[in-house]
């Protein structure tokens, strides 16, 4: 599981191999509690409040999603135009996460290795997807890229919309996690290796690319993540017409209005299961690099 | 002559770190380059490497000129003080990379015969040299999980392994304690008389340099200040600043002495001696430090053992006379003495 | 380092200013024009309304119970999860990560399955008791609540282990209890760790979209927060009214990124 704690900057930096090993141990050998009695009292009640907002309603999601056993899953996943919305979100999803791991690892090399005029306001640019509400988002894309596009394109309530909102939303994830790995590259080790006889592709093949590859894998496991659970940013520009530009999150929505929460949770469930996947696979990268050290 | 340095400008900016600097180096010699910090070694040792690029000059690298070639082509191996080792990689693939790049550039397809061919050649020359620098046992692990002592050894396998025309070492134990650095430097030198590889490093350790080196350059504000061995530089410093960076110095009489070499007696023994008054005296472990005011108002230093401070019978309050030793290095001071570092 | 050819160079520059600028710039720009096209009067006849000026407010008021109650939680669980051992820390500080992941829509949903009023688990309990959740205020501030959770923790917890315990033990040898440690030692070392954080709840909380729009019932004066209401004007041909509203939240997180901008090199000193 990922989690705030396995940062990398936990672990100490010049911790012995052994010192090491035994706080890796420590958590999972009966781990004394360290808690006074003002403390035990703030994790009580910041529990009971994480428990009624988060625990107990996702619990609800799947066991609402368990009570129709398999066939619930089978049935509301067999319908064509859920399975269309299923296929159309993966689809979609991976395809921005595969433009993100391009263009978000150029970004990240341009901000961080070109020196060039308004740097600094590309810099700060990148993060109004994160900050723009979702709906905001999808009625600015409107008007570049809707009926009244100065550009002449008229994607709305197509498949290249769904993909310009996934794009926009998912853009700083892989950005945000590879430049400041790239900024904390040592220089010398790529001397290092022009020294030893590595040309520039061979040194960006061999040094660069697998130092950035754990950020680059968490920033797309990230924006894969996100792509996947998209709504807001989608409900103006891609007209959720069925089979088309309905994505998972729409029908989920569907489900909800019309009553049928049993099948809203039987989907929501199935994206709650991938989100999860994301998550542990993020941890499993994390890890790998922490070792690294 | 191995290595040739001839004219070499170096500035950044308005600021020059290298000034019209020449230096010939021998092959098969292991030459300190020492200086105080800001100096210019490390801007230097690039430029040798052809990390850096000089604004006018020329390097040649066993006979070839090297100016225009990229770092790429000089075949020289350079380590750095932070050690630059590839995290990603291993320890035994580390050490393989220079290898690799020059067997097949990385692009041969794996399945290739020569390909197989070469990787047990590389094998092969992994081991040896893992051997060498003592680290056969960690072939498998991730540099993160060696010490820094490891580590160095490892980068300087690795710069090894491609049989270098010439070892460049920027401050190669400059982040490593007291204790392993010495442990290390000892190691460097055993390990460069079985190698005998042409070796530069820079240090701005005085006793790192004369410990382990052949010839040593000192280098100040962009500028030789001496070439020299060891021995020659300690014993025949060619001005105040050389004595000064390479051990203690005093002044008596208008000349820098080091303090060892002065004689003291309670009667005027010798023509020219300085008369003073002992002020204070120092034990530390066998050794005897007197600080003895002259009457011309000069502080002189004095070294002596504790045996021949007995013998002279020194105590604080004493009259004493003072002679720098015959033979003793000894360099005019100028009025005023240059900061030694 | 690796230093590109002149022409790859330019290439790479210009494919990420490019990307950035149709994809961000350019149109968010758009909105902002269109927004002035009718002149300033539409932007005052949009603030004057009364169904957008009472989105704004029930907006503001649902983000800053929002990010008071994620700024208390997240400081008290980022200090037990830095500062203490207990079992099951491991487990809550990869669940802490969750909502993150979680479509709204999934997140609206699951606060729909517990605390409806009709079949919910706890919803009809809590209505006996007078507290109606689902389509008023408490869902929503719930909704927002949890869509915005790790934001003040993330930022908190690698500053706290950064700064390490020393200064904290320092304090505490000198007889300093364990409220007074955290006010005069722990407090002003997270300060700008946690104004960052805040800054990026409030900036996620007012914009959040799905999950508000399932738990409010979305009812136009009564629990319409400013982003469904551009949803409804822009659906009902309102469009100007639309991109005002649009316009000012644009306004409100253009803040937000500039005050992150400024306190980012803080927070790292
Ligand atoms: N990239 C650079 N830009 C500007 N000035 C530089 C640069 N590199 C070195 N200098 C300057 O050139 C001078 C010589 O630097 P250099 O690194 O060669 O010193 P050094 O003798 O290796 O010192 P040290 O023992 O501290 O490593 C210094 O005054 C330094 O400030
Ligand atoms: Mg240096």
């Amino acid at each position: 599981m990922t989690s705030v704690l396995t940062a990398p900057a936990v672990e100490p930096p010049a911790a012995s191999p052994r010192g090491r090993r035994r706080a890796r141990r420590s958590p999972r050998s009966a781990p004394r509690s360290t808690l006074t009695r003002g403390s035990a009292l703030g994790l009580g009640i910041a529990m009971v409040w994480f428990s009624l907002l988060v625990l107990i309603p996702l619990t609800a999601v799947v066991a609402t999603a368990g009570e129709g056993g398999w066939d619930r899953y089978l049935s509301v996943l067999r319908n064509d135009q859920t399975w269309a919305a299923v296929t159309l979100t993966v689809g979609q999803a991976l395809l921005v996460t595969a433009l993100n791991v391009v263009v978000g690892t150029v970004i990240a090399w341009v901000l961080v290795r070109d020196r060039f005029w308004g740097k600094a306001a590309l810099d700060v640019v990148i993060d109004v997807p994160f900050a723009l509400p979702t709906i905001v988002a999808g009625l600015v894309l409107l008007s570049l890229y809707g009926p009244n596009s100065p550009l002449g394109v008229h994607w709305a309530f197509t498949e290249h919309a769904v993909t310009l909102a996934l794009a926009f939303v998912t853009l700083p994830f892989v950005v945000r996690t590879v430049q400041p790995v790239l900024e904390e590259l040592e220089v010398d080790v790529e001397e290092a290796a022009a020294s030893l006889g590595a040309r520039r592709g061979t040194i960006l093949r061999r040094i660069l690319l697998p130092s950035l590859a754990p950020a680059i894998a968490a920033g797309a496991a990230l924006s894969f993540a996100r792509a996947i659970s998209e709504y807001g940013s989608l409900v103006l520009l891609s007209g959720n017409r069925p089979y088309e530009t309905e994505v998972v999150s729409v029908r989920v929505l569907t489900f909800i209005e019309n009553g049928n929460t049993a099948s809203a949770a039987a989907l929501a469930s199935v994206m709650l299961a991938i989100a999860l996947v994301v998550i542990v696979a993020l941890d499993l990268v994390q890890r790998r690099v922490a070792r690294r050290g | 002559m191995s290595i040739e340095v001839r004219g070499i400008t170096k500035r950044f900016g308005d600021f020059v770190a290298l000034d019209d600097f020449n230096v010939l180096l021998p092959s098969g010699q292991l030459t300190a380059l020492l200086g105080p910090s800001g100096g210019g070694k490390s801007t230097l040792l690039r430029i040798i490497a052809g990390l850096d690029r000089a604004d006018a000059g020329s390097v040649s690298i066993e006979g070839v000129d090297a100016t225009g070639l990229p770092a790429q082509k000089r075949d020289v191996g350079f380590v750095f003080q932070h050690y630059a080792v590839f995290k990603h990689l291993t320890v035994a693939k580390n050490v393989a990379f220079g290898l690799e790049i020059r067997a097949h550039g990385g692009l041969r397809p794996p399945w290739a015969a020569q390909r197989r061919a070469d990787r047990a050649r590389i094998d092969r020359r992994v081991a040896e040299l893992l051997e060498l620098v003592h680290l056969s046992q960690f072939a498998d692990r991730l540099p993160s999980q060696l010490s820094g002592g490891q580590r160095q050894r490892m980068a300087l396998a690795r710069a090894l392994a491609v049989e270098p025309k010439v070892l460049l070492l920027d401050e190669p134990f400059g982040a490593l304690d007291a204790k392993v650095r010495k442990e290390l430097r000892e190691w460097l030198r055993r390990l460069h008389d079985e190698v005998h590889v042409t070796t530069v490093f820079v240090t701005h350790d005085q006793e790192e340099a004369l410990e382990v080196a052949d010839e040593i350059v000192v280098i100040n504000d962009g500028r030789v200040e001496q070439i020299g061995t060891p021995d020659r530089l300690y014993d025949e410093p060619a001005n105040d600043f050389v004595m000064g960076f390479l051990g203690d110095v005093t002044r008596v009489n208008g000349q820098l002495v080091r303090p060892h070499d002065i004689d003291i007696s309670r009667v005027p023994l010798l023509a020219g001696a300085v008369e003073g008054t002992v002020a204070r005296l120092l034990r530390v472990g066998f050794e005897v430090r007197a600080t003895v005011l002259t009457d011309d108002g000069e502080e002189v230093l004095v070294q002596l053992t504790r045996t021949h401070a007995r013998a002279v019978g020194l105590e604080e309050g004493v009259t004493v006379w003072l002679t720098p030793v015959t033979g003793a290095a000894t360099v005019p001071a100028l009025p005023s003495m240059r900061s030694a570092g | 380092m690796v230093e590109l050819s002149t022409p790859v160079r330019w290439g790479l520059r210009l494919l990420a200013i490019g990307y950035v600028f149709f994809l961000i710039a350019w149109p968010v720009g758009l909105v902002v024009k269109h927004t002035f096209t009718g002149g300033l009067g539409v932007l005052a006849d949009t603030l004057t309304d009364e169904s957008v000026a009472g989105a704004l407010r029930l907006t503001a008021m649902v983000a800053t119970w929002a990010v008071l109650i994620n700024l208390v939680f997240g400081v008290t669980i980022s200090v037990l999860l830095v500062r203490y051992e207990f079992p099951g820390k491991r487990v809550l500080s990869a669940l802490i990560d969750l909502p993150l992941s979680v479509s709204p829509v999934v997140v609206g949903l699951a606060l729909l399955l517990v605390y409806n009023g009709r079949t919910g688990w706890f919803g009809p309990t809590a209505e006996g008791a007078g507290l109606t959740v689902i389509f008023d205020s408490p869902g929503m501030v719930m909704a927002t609540c949890f869509v915005a959770l790790p934001l003040v923790i993330r930022e908190v917890v690698p500053v706290l282990v950064e700064i390490g315990d020393d200064q904290e033990q320092a304090a505490r040898s000198l007889g300093a209890g364990a409220v007074q440690t955290f006010r005069r030692i722990t407090l002003p070392s997270i300060k700008w760790a946690v104004v960052y954080g805040v800054v990026l709840s409030l900036a996620r909380s007012l914009g959040e979209f799905g999950a508000v729009k399932i738990v409010s019932g979305n009812i136009t004066g009564r629990t319409q927060t400013a982003t469904l209401l551009v949803e409804a004007k822009y659906q009902n041909f309102q469009q100007e009214t639309a991109y005002a509203t649009s316009f000012l939240l644009i306004l409100v997180s253009i803040a937000c990124l500039v005050v992150v901008a400024f306190l980012r090199p803080r927070a790292a000193r």
